[in-house]
């Protein structure tokens, strides 16, 4: 029974291909932290790394009351590291001609603290950040949109980079093959909110408010969100367009354009896209069998009680995943757990799953 | 799924809403002055500060109008238009503060409504869930959810 269990483990006799189980890595996994009590309780329920941002427009969460300041972070650094878990610094965000030295600044800030590595997006940051940081780590940001291995390689000979975070675009077969070939480690989304924008790019919220997801760091700044009892329901605004109207029992979402119900063609409906996060729990094993080298979640702008239900789903999922991946499939309260905390009633693949294609 | 929620029947919020909100407004100020002000980042929160706002307790039919200034919390009378408005049920306040609940989920479900200025809310929302709130009493009330949780664990 046990040379069973043992030669299943190594997959002996299996009709899939082989694999040295030496080769296969556990993924790290990657947990959101807004503020000190999310990454204290992301740090306690057993994340491997935990990615964060300064109080300005230099990071993609750029929200009132969130985020780290110089004290903050050496606090946050010291707890982190002290239980073993390292400290990525999201600086994400493209500066303008007008804020390049705040971003420079930022960046030589992040280094003399110590994090473990920066995430970066701009040419000329990652360029800055190599000149006068060598031995700092460099991730590419999600933001850098890098899809094919061969602009990888580009980002890994030009600038160092160790690790690129692929964007929420590609199809399972696609992300293992960038794997594959890949001469960074490669880091996946694997649940939270999803971006259709080519992540960030938004040519919608920059319409509707005059700012760019990617240059101001966030995708409905609340300066411009107004929500609104009415008689027909809650509305939701941004900078004056309404972008949706909840009936008092329905779901409500994040107040941003892309999913938003619009009136199109006689039917209103989420034209763009359905309000649903990303979840992947069930591509566990197929994950780790491909040789991502992390796994991120999503929603630094949340709370302390999301990280720690989220972290602590997943930190049980990819440890059960690794030591029995054929055995293994989602806990129902995993899902449950996880939906509870979703934007939308469902949760989706995401563009993992093309079985159209 | 729809999980069964405890709430104060009715009648107590149709009773309530007719009793005079200024002593129970006065109660909070002085609670928050106590517990919560010495904690908050004041130079965070200037945006805040001399805002009048507006806490409904819905299944209490509390309607609490209070401001904070730079030495503390002050209860305003009800005509005074609030800039923000928080409501929920006392059982969704106390997760949020116990930090059982994320404020967004609660937001998802309909469970906590903001109105009036979104900035400010955001302000008081990624604030309060920064600030370390060890709250004495808090800790043994002992809410419907953590016990749902706990049978669901494995």
């Amino acid at each position: 029974m046990r040379l069973r269990a043992i030669l299943r483990a190594f997959r002996v006799g299996s009709s899939r291909p082989m694999m040295n189980p030496s080769c296969m890595r556990r993924p790290e996994l990657v947990c959101p932290a807004g503020n000190p009590a999310m990454l204290k309780a992301a740090v306690e329920q057993g994340a491997d790394a935990v990615y964060l941002g300064f109080k300005d427009a230099t990071n993609a969460r750029n929200f009132n009351g969130l985020n780290f300041d110089e004290r903050s972070l050496a606090q946050a650094i010291e707890l982190a590291h002290a239980h073993g878990c390292r400290v990525f610094l999201a600086l994400n965000t493209y500066p303008q001609a007008e804020g390049w030295t705040h971003w420079t600044a930022a960046v030589d800030r992040a280094a003399s603290l110590g994090v473990d590595a920066l995430i970066l997006a701009d040419l000329g940051l990652l360029a800055h950040a190599r000149e006068r940081h060598p031995e700092l780590r460099l991730h590419l940001s999600v933001q850098g949109s890098a899809t094919n291995y061969e602009a990888l390689a580009f980002y890994h000979e030009r600038y160092g980079i160790e690790r690129a975070v692929l964007p929420r675009v590609l199809s399972l077969e696609q992300v293992a093959q960038v794997v594959r070939h890949s001469p960074v480690a490669v880091e996946v989304f694997g649940f939270g909110g999803l971006c259709v924008m080519v992540e960030g790019r938004c040519a919608l919220s920059a319409y509707a408010t005059g700012q760019s997801p990617n240059c101001h760091g966030a995708c409905s700044p609340a300066k411009f969100v107004r929500w609104d009892e009415t008689p027909q329901g809650l509305e939701a605004r941004l900078n004056g367009f309404l972008i949706d109207r909840y009936a008092p029992d329905e779901p409500a979402g994040y107040p941003t354009l892309c999913k938003g119900r619009f009136a199109v063609g006689g039917h209103t409906y989420y034209a763009i896209e359905e309000p649903t996060s990303l979840n992947t729990l069930e591509l566990l094993p197929r994950l780790i069998e491909i040789g991502v080298a992390a796994i991120k979640i999503e929603g630094r702008q949340r709370s302390a009680a999301y990280v720690a239900q989220v972290t602590r789903v997943w930190r049980e999922a990819i440890d059960a995943a690794f030591a029995a991946p054929r055995d293994f499939s989602p806990r129902p309260q995993w899902l449950t757990a996880l939906d509870r905390v979703s934007e939308g009633a469902s949760h989706t693949l995401g563009a993992y799953s093309r079985p159209w294609k | 799924m729809k999980e069964s929620r405890f709430a104060f029947p009715p009648v107590l919020s149709r009773i309530v809403s007719r009793l005079p909100q200024t002593p129970p407004a006065a109660v909070l100020a002085f609670a928050l002055d106590r517990l919560l002000f010495p904690r908050l980042p004041l130079a965070d929160l200037e945006a805040l500060l001399e805002q009048p706002l507006r806490i409904e307790v819905s299944d209490l039919g509390l309607r609490l109008a209070l401001t904070l200034t730079r030495q503390g919390f002050r209860p305003l009378p009800l005509h005074v238009a609030p800039r923000l408005t928080l409501r929920a049920a006392a059982r969704d306040f106390l997760a949020l503060l116990r930090r059982e609940e994320d404020a967004d989920t609660l937001f998802f479900q309909r469970r906590l409504v903001l109105s009036g200025d979104t900035e400010l809310g955001l302000l008081v929302k990624n604030t309060l869930d920064a600030i370390e709130l060890e709250i004495p009493l808090l800790s043994h009330l002992h809410s419907r959810s953590v016990s749902v949780a706990n049978r669901q664990r494995p």
